[in-house]
């Protein structure tokens, strides 16, 4: 540990929730955040909790690893008044003076998130694939890992000069850490009445499926090569089979398999699956980063010189239009023996 | 009443060609190579929504980009497409900058017109896709602001309804004049420049604004006014090869199924 590391720097999660429920990848957030603590050399996690009906889940929080839980329960303010949000946001960092602050990039944090760097005049590094602490020029600094150029390129971000580092992570990519019973200590924070310049009329939710691609514990992705076969219909056969969700890549939604909300990718979502088959995807840069957490990765495609190959777990080369229906023909003996 | 449009464009690498971008081993930079430049797709959503809004309401649509000599093609461009002016902040103090610095730049630029109502941009760019700038720049103008929005319907000349999307759905906000908006690529089909509008293009004027004309403070924009540096930059490399089976189907398939039962994958 280095002397220069003050023990009390912590680490802030802003925590996104809805229909009463936590967001899994906040709880991811609070895992990496107690991650980087430790690689500081100590230091507190706390969370931000805003919005009606909050109280509710800040045990949950506690439990998932937040030291300290700073709550804003009042009714009036939404997350999606992402204005009101940041001007809350922002004077809790200065109050509190926190080093390092990390959002979900979704929708509505990275909106937060964005006007919070702005009033504060610090650096936010947006869609993080990883992060971590790295001595850099005789500074322990935060090191945030973007995937830039379609994906291509891997470039590793640092905010040297202005406090917080603050960074929004790809939801999904970290792992929460096993909740147990923990202490923490609850801060209520007051919410002042200024007015939103966004009136809200309506908030509409889709319920169109009941795992979203993101939580999906198996994942089945589909890409160009399933042109032999003329389509998606065997992948979603096989994800049936597997009890998976449905992917697919850039070109297959581009060809009209598959809706864009299913694409994994770089401008797509993000999965993290115990098991994630690809059928036919070439493995470029942009989907490549978009799965690197999955456990295990079973490839099938024709082409054994496919960067697929390089990031798969176990790796089928051969025709899909031979190998496929054996997949699915033996799975499916197999899940109906259980 | 008219509708005086800002439209914020960026100069980005073709899409189709972005796995053609390579890392220069020697000078550890990124070598774009021979890769076409074009206007950030997103971008000419925006613009394209600014031109259907000016045949409304009437009114000016200018476009702005903040970049290098080159980046007066994406204007060039736009006015093609039927833009009425474009202003170029070209500088090298502006070099070299990240979000913030580019959010601050726009602002100062935004701030020497003598009227708007609306700002447009792109939902986020191809290249870095950061999806902040927007944001960034209505704080800076002290403006309400909205992003990912799919439609907009206007009330009446000082009020919109904006649907926004997020991951589970939709909202529907009002947002009122003068404001910043980034719109998604699914709000509409942007057109393609006409001959006509390219020999149009040609008689309109690109205005090149550097620092001093938009009084920018130098240590806000550009590398100065980064908070953010880029400490280190990589080719991406998936690290994690596995088994590769290769043979006759009936084998492959048995095996890998055999290691999926091992690993309690099933």
């Amino acid at each position: 540990m280095n002397s220069e590391v003050k023990v009390e720097s912590r680490v802030w999660v802003w925590v996104e929730h809805h229909d009463e429920e936590l967001a899994k990848v906040s709880l991811g957030l609070l895992g990496k955040a107690h991650k980087l603590c430790q690689e500081l050399g100590g230091g507190e996690v706390a969370s931000v909790l805003v919005g009606a009906d909050s109280q509710q889940l800040v045990a949950e929080l506690i439990d998932y690893g937040s030291d300290k839980v700073y709550l804003a329960d009042a009714p009036s303010l939404s997350l999606f008044e992402t204005e009101r949000c940041a001007h809350l946001m922002t004077k809790l960092i200065q109050s509190y003076q926190p080093e390092i602050v990390l959002w979900d990039a979704t929708s509505l944090g990275r909106e937060t998130a964005a006007r919070v760097a702005a009033k504060l005049g610090t650096g936010l590094t947006a869609h993080c694939i990883d992060l971590y602490i790295e001595e850099v020029r005789g500074n322990y600094q935060l090191v945030a890992v973007v995937a830039g150029w379609g994906g291509n390129m891997i470039l590793k971000n640092i905010c040297p000069q202005r406090r917080p580092q603050m960074a929004t992570v790809k939801p999904g990519i970290f792992p929460p850490l096993e909740p147990g019973k923990r202490n923490g200590e609850v801060i209520p924070v007051k919410v002042e009445g200024e007015a939103s310049r966004l009136d809200i009329v309506e908030v509409v939710e889709k319920r169109e499926e009941a795992v979203s691609l993101e939580e999906a514990e198996v994942v089945v992705a589909g890409g160009w090569g399933l042109s032999s076969l003329g389509g998606f219909q065997a992948v979603e056969e096989l994800a049936q089979v597997l009890g998976g969700s449905v992917a697919g890549t850039r070109p297959a939604v581009d060809a009209g398999w598959i809706p864009a909300e299913r694409m994994i990718g770089q401008s797509g979502k993000t999965v993290t699956p115990q098991l994630l088959v690809t059928l036919g995807v070439s493995g470029a840069a942009q989907f490549a980063t978009a799965v690197l957490s999955s456990k295990l990765i079973l490839a099938v495609d024709k082409n054994p010189q496919a960067p697929i190959f390089e990031m798969a777990d176990i790796g089928i080369v051969g025709d899909l239009q031979d190998v496929l229906p054996l997949l699915i023909n033996k799975l499916r003996a197999i899940k109906g023996e259980v | 009443m008219p509708c005086d449009i800002v439209v914020c464009v960026k100069q980005v690498p073709h899409p189709d060609y972005l796995d053609k971008i390579s890392l220069d081993p020697v000078k550890g930079t990124i070598d774009r190579g021979r890769v076409p430049a074009v206007i950030n797709p997103g971008d000419r959503n925006a613009l394209e929504e600014a031109l259907r809004i000016r045949e409304r309401f009437s009114g000016r649509v200018v476009v702005l980009t903040m970049g290098p000599p080159q980046a007066r093609r994406a204007l060039e461009e736009a006015l093609a497409m039927d833009a009425d002016a474009a202003i170029h902040l070209c500088d090298p103090a502006f070099a070299g900058a990240d979000t913030l610095a580019t959010a601050q730049a726009l602002a100062y630029g935004i701030c020497k017109l003598e009227h708007f109502d609306l700002v447009l941009c792109g939902n986020a760019t191809i290249d870095s896709g950061t999806g902040q700038v927007a944001l960034q720049l209505a704080e800076f103008l002290d403006l309400p602001c909205v992003t990912d929005a799919e439609e907009l319907t206007f009330e009446d000349e000082r009020s919109l309804l904006v649907k926004r999307m997020w991951e589970r759905g939709y909202i529907r906000a009002r947002i009122k004049l003068p404001a910043v908006i980034a719109v998604s690529n699914k709000i509409n089909q942007p057109r393609l420049p006409t001959i006509l509008g390219i020999m149009a293009a040609t008689q309109k004027e690109i205005k090149n604004w550097n620092a001093a004309d938009i009084d920018a403070d130098a240590s806000c924009v550009g590398l100065n006014g980064s908070p953010t540096q880029v400490y280190e930059v990589g080719e991406f490399h998936a690290a994690r090869r596995g088994e590769i089976l290769q043979g006759l189907p009936e084998e492959v398939v048995t095996l890998a199924i055999d290691r999926l039962v091992k690993l309690e994958m099933l």
